[in-house]
């Protein structure tokens, strides 16, 4: 796929760098000469240097066939701007912006076609934060992600004694769950590697578990694996920077918050817009303070500054003061990679969490939801599945019977996805998600308008799995 | 050792391809029956088998190459090959290896001096792989590699880098590198094509035809024939390869862009085709005119052609002649020596520092002139329409020195060895330039089959010197690359 990304900033430069190594053909624009020279010395891309709103720069950057552009220069006017360049002069098909301002965010028209014509707004900071929020919804999780609209959950967590299941083989939940409960276990990592799990395969403490089930039955299939922790109540976040501010105000109301913010003046900014929260000007590497503010108190602790040492220090800090469990932002992989599961639980790369959504427009057929695992190891892809037995290698047979693809394979299908009005007079208009959600075991069969989760514990196969379900050209 | 393991196994991948190209002169030397069979099908075989069995000795390893491991390999690969390219040499005209490693990397390095003589009389595919080192070697082995293999993204492109020339390697038209790769070897085989028809329609046979398409097109100036050009005297046949020498001695990125959009204007926008084409063809007029003037030659028409082909065969870096034009009045063959030091575009398959380091070097010293003069001038260097940035302005510079340098320390070497100024500095030239012919001993009506095996070997390293830029060989000799 032939890809234009303008702006080489730390989202450019990872987003460029993840798809760089999928056989994409990128082209990055930026005004910066230096930035550029750095990406070019290390990937197989083209770079272009220039304003990258402007036409006579994009055409340089031959956005004229383009397949998808993707605008994440720090300027939300550029970006905006180059979106709708892209679309009435260059005609590319996708567009993704990234846009920082609510205002832009929220209105639908502004997006449309015939204004800026923007394709998918991408937030980073907006889906970090609601990522952390779901690790606070679950505080036994690593990582939370959702398909099919909030139906299906995926929940990576750690297993430990006291899980039901743990030290017995897989095939024994079956008996320990109520018959109308089904979930799955779809990934099982054990010292930095990858194990496929089968029904034999014992689950040991200590294993890092990716778990499926249908939304409202995770909690129940999550105590196979560990024993559930109480709701998460107080939070200390350290940083009042752009995430930290948004978690903060997603956070107040639900938890007690205290955020800590070396700068005086964007303390005192933070402390402004938020009601309930306790802004505190300091230093969250200083272990007085966060003595003082009752870290061993905490459940939860949040790092979530712009530089990845102070996340790190900060973070190892306050677990090694008594803090039960403390996360931190790393946009480095290999920092991340060396921190994890040692002195800090969870290291989030902004980078990963936000790739999922650019992907769904990379992938070949019709993929609504990518997430990227393992920081970009391993990917679950929500495929809707088309056609019939006759143009598609999967509709209409059973899941036992498709050809096996070593490193990949059909985690759950959820049928009959739709939107229906919930009789609710109290919250008028609210929209249920429906759908049945299928555990997908041998003899279950895809049928035409299933969302299929297929698990790739391999980035590689992820090619073979488009193959499986693309559509015979005599469909359309 | 483990650390050079990625740098075998791509190695293997390169010298098992190489391998394989010498299946066409061993097809032939089949098909015709002319007496080389066994020194190509042993050569082959020794080829493929080193190129197999690297490989299977390497076979685990999935290491990408680093930014050292790609200049290392680029050097391996432009000594090494050669030892391969030699063995039909050795193996069919008893040479000495010194003399058949140097027709080797003459060929590759596509300067196409030569020490063998009686050219006629040899087995046809033995002249068919000598003129075929030179057209692969003028788009570069390398870039082969990278556009068939499928090489190791960013590995590649540090070897890309390493053995393309000119001094902003940046400038991509594709932005992946194998893409990049493959778009110039399709154009440079395209424009092949049309060179190889060209010449049989102007009356070569099929096998001239197709081997001084070879020579030609990678401007070496390797022939079939002891008389170079001389042998067919045809003016047509010499317009064809003058225009074909012409088209060769520009910028392949330029013709790929060109073709790809269908439009002339590329060539307009690159400033190095314009002064390409202004100095040689301003020096083919001059030229002939000087000669007119000494009495060389009796009318203005018969002095054009000869001045116009020997001065573009010998500005383009190619090395063809139709007369021993060291014989005129010596001031043209110095200015010819002159032109191939400089004239050829980067990204070419031509030698010497390219156009554009000439200009930047040029602007470069205007610069200096204009901020005498006007000491708060702001007078950024400017080639075409961008500015050169100051790192690449700097490498220019250095490389400008070092060009210097080596010419004079290898000029110096020969002159010890015993041979007399011109021969020693024009064969040094003539070398490092990757032309060919030089004057006095080494002239265009002799060879460099007089050499002592000393010199023979100063020239050998001159070529590849001048093929690989000097700074790729130079930094795999430096101590600081070695150490861990």
């Amino acid at each position: 796929m032939r890809i234009v990304i303008l702006g080489a900033g730390q989202v450019g430069a990872s987003v460029a760098e993840s798809l760089v190594s999928e056989n994409n053909d990128i082209t990055v624009v930026d005004s910066d000469q230096e930035r550029l020279a750095f990406l070019q010395d290390r990937f197989d891309l083209r770079t272009v240097i220039g304003n990258a709103s402007n036409p006579s720069v994009l055409a340089n950057a031959g956005l004229e066939d383009a397949d998808l552009l993707i605008a994440v220069t720090p300027s939300d006017e550029t970006n905006l701007v180059a979106c709708k360049v892209a679309h009435s002069v260059f005609n590319v098909p996708a567009r993704i912006a990234r846009l920082r301002a609510h205002d832009f965010l929220d209105s639908e028209a502004l997006l449309a076609p015939e204004n800026f014509a923007v394709d998918y707004a991408l937030c980073p900071e907006q889906v970090i934060t609601e990522y952390i929020a779901r690790l606070i919804d679950f505080p036994e999780a690593l990582q939370v992600l959702s398909f099919a609209r909030g139906r299906l959950a995926l929940v990576g967590l750690r297993a430990y004694a006291g899980g039901l299941l743990v030290g017995s083989p897989i095939s024994e939940m079956r008996s320990h769950l109520p018959p109308e409960i089904d979930g799955r276990i779809a990934a099982i990592y054990r010292h930095g590697g990858a194990i496929t799990p089968t029904g034999e395969t014992i689950i040991a403490d200590g294993d890092e578990v990716f778990v499926l089930a249908a939304d409202e039955h995770i909690r129940t299939v999550m105590r196979e694996l560990r024993r559930s922790m109480e709701p998460v109540r107080r939070v200390m976040i350290a940083g009042g920077g752009n995430i930290g501010h948004r978690v903060a105000q997603a956070l107040e109301g639900k938890c007690e918050v205290k955020l800590i913010e070396v700068d005086r003046r964007r303390a005192e900014f933070v402390a402004n817009s938020l009601k309930s929260v306790l802004v505190l000007n300091g230093d969250a590497t200083d272990e007085e303070l966060l003595q003082q503010e009752g870290i061993e108190e905490m459940e939860l602790f949040l790092a979530l500054s712009n530089a990845d040492e102070d996340n790190i220090m900060g973070a190892s800090l306050a677990k090694r003061m008594g803090c039960q469990r403390v996360v931190a932002l790393i946009n480095r992989r290999a920092y991340a990679e060396l921190v994890q599961g040692g002195p800090i639980d969870i290291a989030i790369s902004p980078a990963q969490v936000s790739i999922g959504t650019l992907l769904t427009y990379v992938r070949h057929g019709d993929v609504v939801q990518v997430h990227s695992l393992r920081r970009g190891a391993a990917e679950a892809l929500e495929i809707v599945a088309h056609g019939d037995k006759k143009n598609s290698r999967a509709v209409g047979r059973r899941v036992g019977e498709l050809p096996v693809i070593h490193g990949a394979f059909i985690a759950a299908i959820v049928r009959d996805l739709g939107e229906t009005d919930d009789f609710n007079f109290f919250r008028l208009g609210a929209k249920k998600q429906i759908g049945r959600v299928l555990i997908a075991h041998k003899d279950v069969v895809i049928e035409t308008g299933d969302h299929v989760i297929v698990f790739c514990i391999d980035k590689k196969v992820v090619k073979q799995v488009e193959k499986l379900f693309e559509v015979g050209f005599h469909f359309f | 050792m483990q650390r050079y393991y990625p740098v075998v196994r791509v190695l293997s991948l390169v010298i098992l391809m190489f391998g394989l190209t010498m299946l066409l002169p061993l097809g032939v030397s089949w098909w015709l029956d002319d007496g080389a069979f066994a020194s190509f099908d042993e050569a082959f075989l020794l080829t493929v088998a080193t190129g197999a069995g690297l490989w299977y000795a390497t076979r685990r390893e999935t290491r990408d190459l680093t930014i050292r491991d790609g200049f290392l390999m680029v050097a391996l690969v432009w000594t090494l090959l050669p030892i391969y390219a030699a063995l039909p040499l050795v193996l069919e005209l008893q040479l000495s290896f010194t003399d058949a490693y140097f027709e080797a990397v003459s060929g590759l390095t596509t300067t196409g001096a030569t020490v063998l003589t009686g050219l006629d009389d040899m087995p046809l595919s033995i002249n068919l792989w000598r003129t075929q080192m030179v057209w692969l070697g003028g788009m570069g082995l390398i870039v082969l590699a990278v556009a068939i293999l499928p090489l190791l993204g960013i590995g590649g492109r540090q070897m890309f880098k390493a053995e393309t020339p000119g001094p902003m390697k940046d400038t991509k038209m594709t932005p992946r590198i194998a893409e990049t790769a493959k778009g110039l070897w399709i154009v440079y085989s395209l424009l092949s094509i049309c060179c190889a028809l060209a010449y049989y329609l102007a009356g070569m046979s099929v096998s001239d035809a197709i081997m001084h398409m070879f020579a030609t097109m990678g401007l070496g100036g390797f022939s079939s024939h002891d008389a170079s050009f001389a042998y067919f005297a045809s003016p047509t046949i010499e317009a064809v390869a003058i225009a074909f020498m012409l088209f060769a001695g520009m910028n392949f990125a330029t013709h790929f862009v060109a073709f790809s959009g269908g439009s002339l204007r590329p060539y307009r926008s690159d400033p190095e085709a314009g002064w390409f084409l202004l100095v040689t063809l301003g020096s083919v007029l001059g030229i002939a005119a000087f000669l007119v003037f000494h009495g060389v030659y009796a009318s203005f028409a018969e002095a054009l052609r000869y001045a116009a082909f020997n001065v573009v065969s010998i500005a383009t870096t190619t090395g063809f002649a139709t007369t021993d034009y060291a014989l005129w009045p010596f001031f043209a063959p110095l200015w010819m020596l002159f032109l191939c030091s400089f004239a050829t575009s980067a990204g070419s398959t031509g030698g010497g520092i390219k156009m554009i380091r000439a200009l930047v070097l040029y602007k470069q010293v205007y610069r200096e002139l204009m901020r005498a003069m006007h000491p708060n001038a702001v007078h950024p260097v400017k080639v075409g329409n961008d500015a050169v940035p100051p790192n690449i302005l700097f490498a220019v510079l250095a490389f400008g020195f070092v060009y210097m340098v080596c010419i004079a320390s290898m000029t110096l070497l020969l002159s010890l060895s015993g041979l007399e100024i011109i021969t020693a500095f024009s064969a040094v030239v003539a070398s490092i330039n990757n032309t060919g012919p030089g004057l006095g001993e080494v002239g265009p009506a002799s060879n460099f089959a007089g050499l002592s095996d000393f010199q023979i070997w100063v020239c050998t390293f001159a070529m590849l010197l001048g093929r690989l830029e000097i700074f790729t060989l130079l930094v795999v000799m430096t101590p600081a690359f070695w150490r861990k």
